[in-house]
This record gives structure tokens, sequence and C-alpha cells, in this order.
């Protein structure tokens, strides 16, 4: 069963990546831009064939290690 | 007073901060990060450096090696731990610390030596020192942008856990001298029983004249004071 996990910044912390970007492609002409934030992205396969189960996996996995709660969001979909 | 210094791949400062402990005569030995024992230690220190690339975040891997379960153990039971730089990261990510280091603000790598005000001199690590003292020291990271939340950081101020904060030469402590965007100029801080102390400043460094200045000695004999 595959997952994916979005990790972002939550939304009080400065993401000056981010607001870098922004400001390239408003240089480059893109209009209507509003705002950006970058995150991250995992594929992550498990073994299981419930999806509750392997959802919890995932959530582990998340808490422990591939995000920091302090400062990041994350969200996880099945694909 | 026996040290011990953790080496992760991707540490850079281990020789340093070795070399700064064997001069102030403390017994060092240096463990790798896949050993599960720790010999009998007074103090543990977190090298500067790059443990495992930055991969996914900067000292989140080495947070979770094999010889962290013995480092918590040692800090629980109130081992005076040490985490500079990578170290201070390290110890962020495996709870020690509360709180984290994000990107610069000006998201370059800084290199230069700045100066940091000892907020705190009735600690372990800085009975040496003169509160308010001017210390100029090292700092070389790209991750040194303390955050924390609005408790914690209440409760770093309420119960003088802030040990250094990024000032100017006069002392002055506000945005200009905030090399890189660090929460209230914060450059090290302590954990409530005070036995633990993260700092992004290298203070193995600043060991000898003739080299840089001797400004990081006093934190070496506090601890064996």
């Amino acid at each position: 069963m595959k997952f994916s996990v979005t990790v972002t910044l939550k939304k009080d912390v400065l993401d000056p990546q981010g607001k870098v970007v922004e400001n390239t492609l408003v240089n480059m002409g893109m209009n209507n831009l509003k705002n950006i934030r970058q995150g991250k992205y995992f594929q992550i396969e498990v073994d299981d064939n419930d999806q509750i189960t392997a959802e919890k996996k995932i959530d582990e996995m998340c808490k422990k290690l591939l995000v920091n709660l302090i400062i990041e969001d994350y969200k996880i979909n099945k694909i | 007073m026996r040290s011990t210094v953790i080496v992760f791949p991707g540490s850079n400062c281990d020789r340093d901060i070795a070399v700064a402990l064997e001069k102030m005569q403390f017994k060092n030995q240096m463990v790798w990060h896949k050993e599960t024992k720790l010999p009998k230690s007074d103090l543990i220190v977190l090298p500067g450096g790059f443990s495992y690339g930055d991969y996914l975040r900067s000292g989140a891997i080495a947070g979770k090696s094999l010889i962290i379960d013995e480092v918590i153990k040692a800090a629980n039971s109130g081992c005076l731990i040490l985490g500079i730089c990578n170290g201070f990261q390290i110890l962020t990510e495996t709870g020690l610390l509360k709180g984290t280091l994000l990107r610069n603000k000006n998201l370059r790598f800084i290199n230069k030596n700045v100066c940091i005000k000892v907020m705190n001199n009735n600690t372990r690590f800085s009975s040496k020192y003169k509160k308010n003292q001017i210390l100029k020291i090292n700092i070389a990271h790209n991750e040194g942008n303390y955050f924390t939340d609005s408790k914690h950081l209440d409760k770093l101020n309420k119960e003088n856990l802030i040990a250094f904060k990024y000032c100017d030469e006069k002392g002055n402590i506000n945005q200009e001298s905030n090399p890189n965007g660090s929460l209230e100029n914060i450059a090290g801080i302590l954990n409530t029983k005070r036995n633990i102390l993260g700092m992004m400043p290298h203070p193995e460094r600043m060991i000898d004249e003739i080299i840089s200045n001797k400004d990081g000695i006093n934190l070496f004999s506090s601890l064996l004071n």
C-alpha cells in the first residue's frame, strides 16, 4: 500500500525559502501570485493490507522522525 | 573530569573539541554513534558538523542513532551534556532541549566571529564568566535561527534558562546584532535542571590566542570547577 506524506511549515513559521521563490516568480512576471510556502514530500510504501493499520504506521513515522511537530504540519494520503 | 565526545558520520568539530578538552585536562574519550554503551562520563559533548549531511533536518537522523538512548539516560541522571552547533540541533531533535533551529533568516551560511553576552553565569557551564560579560566567539551555521513556542519562551525567560544572547561589541541586544534571526537573539539555552547546554557558537574554537582568542576557555574551566 502506497501513501504520500506532505510536510509543510506551520502558518506562523517564517518560510524564507518560500518567500524567495515567491519573489522570484513575481519578478518573472507571474501576476496574481498571493503566497508560496515550500514543503517536503515523501512517498512511502508499506507491507500492509489494512488501510487503517497502515495509516497508523505512517502516522507514527511522521511523529517520530519525518516531521518536526514544533514547526511543521503534515498530511497523509493514500495513493 | 571525564568527558566523552560522540562522533557521528559528518561530525567535523569532534577533533577540535577533543583538543580543547584535553588542553583543559579533561580525560577525554571519543565514542562512535553506533556504540550502545557510554564510558563513565561527567560530561558528554555532541560536537558540531553536518551529521548525516543534514538529511531530513539538521540533527534529525543523529538524534535517533543508537548511542543517543544512552545519552538521554545519562542526561536524565544528571550528567552534564554540551551540544555545540550541530550538537545543539541534535539536542533539540532528541527532545532533551525544547525548540528547534530554523534556517538562518538571510538564507546564507554564516561563518564569522560574533559577540555574545553571558546572560546567566550561575550554571555549571558559565560560572567562570561574569554576568553580562561579552565574548567574541565564532559561529558557522546554516540553521541557527532558534525558534520555540511562546509558552516555552516565557519559561526560558522566567527561569533564567537563556545562557547566551547575540549582541554587538557594546553589548546591545537588538535586530542589528542578531546574525541569524534567532528568537530574542538567543544563542544558547539550558534545560530546566541546567545540566544540558545547547549553543550555536563554537567555544572550542576560542581557546588559543595564536589562532583566535581565549574567550571560550572559561566555559571549560567552569565545567572543571
